[in-house]
């Protein structure tokens, strides 16, 4: 468990973060710029000059009104926006830096953090001539080698291009799978964030606006996520058999199955699903002669108007949360109202992992 | 042609020169520092004190030392009260007067190489676990080299050179406070050019290949500043 009361001045901004969090998994901090996220990570890394309140992480008070442990004492591994490796030191010396500040670490440990990370081809390499990704690739590995606490990442991925954010992603997901600690991630890319995150941390003006389960955020209508044009809503589901006549794969989740097209995940393997909200309509009845394969039972639970024409409504697939945004004049003709049973059919989702 | 006068000058004179740039980056290092990061009302002050013998004539400097080391002065008596003799006309106080006349040649060079590293690269250290000296060492040092080479260069080149301040406290005691510069002096007004022109020409080459050396360490590091980007 992560507990924050902190208040940080800079001038006329001020961030006011008051909340608690899991002490595990991944909590994306999510905000446009200038909203204070970075300014929230620093204040935990004890960065900030002018940072009061109250933080605690897992066991250690790191702040409160009598005491203020420094940077250096706070076990935490701090990634920075564009990786900002020491470029008086090649990569060993880099990783070496840490190494020699941490008597008592093992060498299993570093092999193992070294192999999360695909370092070995690395290590010799002068850390000004590594590429972005590489870069990232250390500066996570030597983040890790103070055995942190928390692991808290800026923007790690922001200076990359699409192919080399790709490249890298696969790293954030066996973080996600192989450490034990709580990593908190700031990012103003909703990509990112409905991949990655358990947990969601949404910030405005310098103020903790909402906190909770990823798809809660994301379609709690009290949220504004779940109010703009690309709303989407994130389903954990599982890969349980395929079809190899037509090339496709089911997908098991608590409301159904999936049925997309297969691209080569292992039996087993656990998938995050993304549905975006204008990708979803409604019938009363259920479709038989339809090209759409995935229909589920779904229950209204609520409905908001959504600017002058249409309309966000949110449903429920066995407890599974799914927004689906309709025009106004489809949620007459069907009579919309909280509580209905209808069936939902999904045109099209991502598979984010 | 070179008697033991020139020889006995040439010692004082790079004797003087190493000690002196030694003390001042043992002093000018952590004022370059303190000025490079603090926020401070009165920082504009003291970096004017510390200029000031660029602009001031080295014989306004020599006077005022000459007038608080001397043994009538109250660093004078103060020395003399403790057991002590007055530095003035002494090498120490040569040292003295030299340091503060080439101050500013070691802590600008310092202070802007400081700076220009930014906070981020001390961040990044401080979440590796190293405290605030360890932090200096082996952050600040390293990612500083040409700044601290140019600093000592010039300390040490505008020591050779000085003469002003030199003539006032040092009395041109031969061995003791007899320095080039003025040996070249005593030379011209001898008349005896050709060993004035010896001493001069070869202060004239040392300085300028010290000054090559500078710019081709400072060109060396943003070369390779540059390419990094």
């Amino acid at each position: 468990m992560i507990e924050c009361k902190i208040k940080v001045t800079l001038g006329s901004f001020i961030l006011d973060a008051n909340f608690k969090i899991p002490g595990e998994g991944i909590t994306v901090i999510y905000g446009p710029s200038g909203s204070g996220k970075t300014t929230l990570l620093r204040a935990i890394a004890g960065l900030e000059k002018n940072q009061d309140g109250f933080l605690k992480v897992g066991n250690s008070i790191w702040q409160d009104e009598l005491n203020f442990v420094e940077t250096h004492k706070r076990q935490i591994g701090y990634v920075f926006q564009d990786a900002a490796l020491f470029e008086h030191l090649n990569v060993r010396g880099n990783l070496d830096y840490v190494i020699r500040r941490s008597p008592g670490l093992s060498k299993d440990y570093i092999s193992s953090i070294y192999n999360l990370l695909d370092i070995e081809s690395l290590i010799d390499r002068d850390s000004k001539q590594l590429s972005g990704g590489e870069k990232q690739r250390v500066a996570i590995a030597r983040a890790l080698l103070v055995q942190p606490k928390i692991l808290l990442l800026d923007e790690p991925l922001s200076a990359l291009d699409l192919k080399r954010k790709n490249e890298i992603l696969p790293y954030f997901d066996s973080l996600h799978s192989q450490l034990d600690i709580p990593i908190l991630y700031v990012t103003h890319s909703q990509d990112e964030a409905s991949r990655l995150a358990d947990h969601l941390m949404l910030i405005e003006d310098g103020n903790i606006i909402g906190n909770g389960p990823i798809n809660d955020m994301l379609t709690r209508f009290d949220m504004p996520l779940s109010h703009s044009s690309n709303a989407v809503s994130i389903i954990d589901a599982k890969v349980t058999g395929r079809e190899s006549e037509f090339n496709l794969m089911h997908l098991e989740f608590l409301g159904g199955q999936f049925i997309v097209p297969d691209n080569g995940l292992s039996i087993e393997s656990l998938v995050r699903i993304r549905v975006a909200a204008r990708d979803v309509s409604i019938t009363k009845k259920k479709q038989i002669d339809t090209s759409i394969l995935n229909i589920f039972p779904a229950v209204v639970e609520e409905i908001v108007p959504e600017g002058r024409a249409q309309v966000m409504v949110r449903l429920k697939m066995n407890e599974v949360v799914l927004l689906a945004c309709l025009t106004n004049k489809s949620a007459s003709i069907l009579q919309l109202e909280n509580g209905l049973s209808v069936f939902v059919q999904v045109k099209s989702v991502a598979i984010l992992s | 042609m070179i008697n033991e006068y020139d020889i006995s000058a040439l010692i004082v004179t790079i004797r003087l020169a190493i000690v002196s740039t030694a003390i001042l980056v043992i002093i000018g290092t952590p004022l370059a520092w303190w000025l490079s990061q603090t926020k401070i009302k009165f920082k504009v002050m003291i970096e004017a004190l510390i200029a000031l013998p660029l602009v001031l004539p080295p014989t306004v400097l020599g006077f005022y030392l000459l007038i608080t080391l001397g043994s009538n002065g109250p660093i004078g008596k103060l020395l003399e009260s403790l057991g002590g003799n007055s530095i003035a006309f002494t090498f120490s106080g040569l040292v003295i007067g030299s340091v503060i006349y080439s101050l500013p040649f070691v802590v600008q060079p310092l202070q802007n190489s400081f700076s220009s590293i930014g906070r981020q690269p001390l961040e990044v250290a401080s979440t590796l676990g190293a405290s605030k000296l360890d932090r200096f060492f082996t952050v600040i040092v390293p990612l500083s080299r040409s700044g601290f080479l140019t600093a000592s260069i010039l300390g040490f080149a505008h020591t050779v050179g000085e003469f002003g301040v030199v003539l006032m406290i040092g009395g041109n005691i031969p061995g003791e406070t007899g320095v080039l510069s003025i040996a070249i002096y005593d030379h011209v007004e001898a008349m005896e050019y050709s060993q004035a022109h010896i001493l001069s020409g070869g202060l004239l080459l040392l300085s300028f290949l010290l000054l090559i050396c500078v710019y081709v360490f400072n060109r060396r590091f943003s070369i390779l500043k540059s390419s990094e980007k």
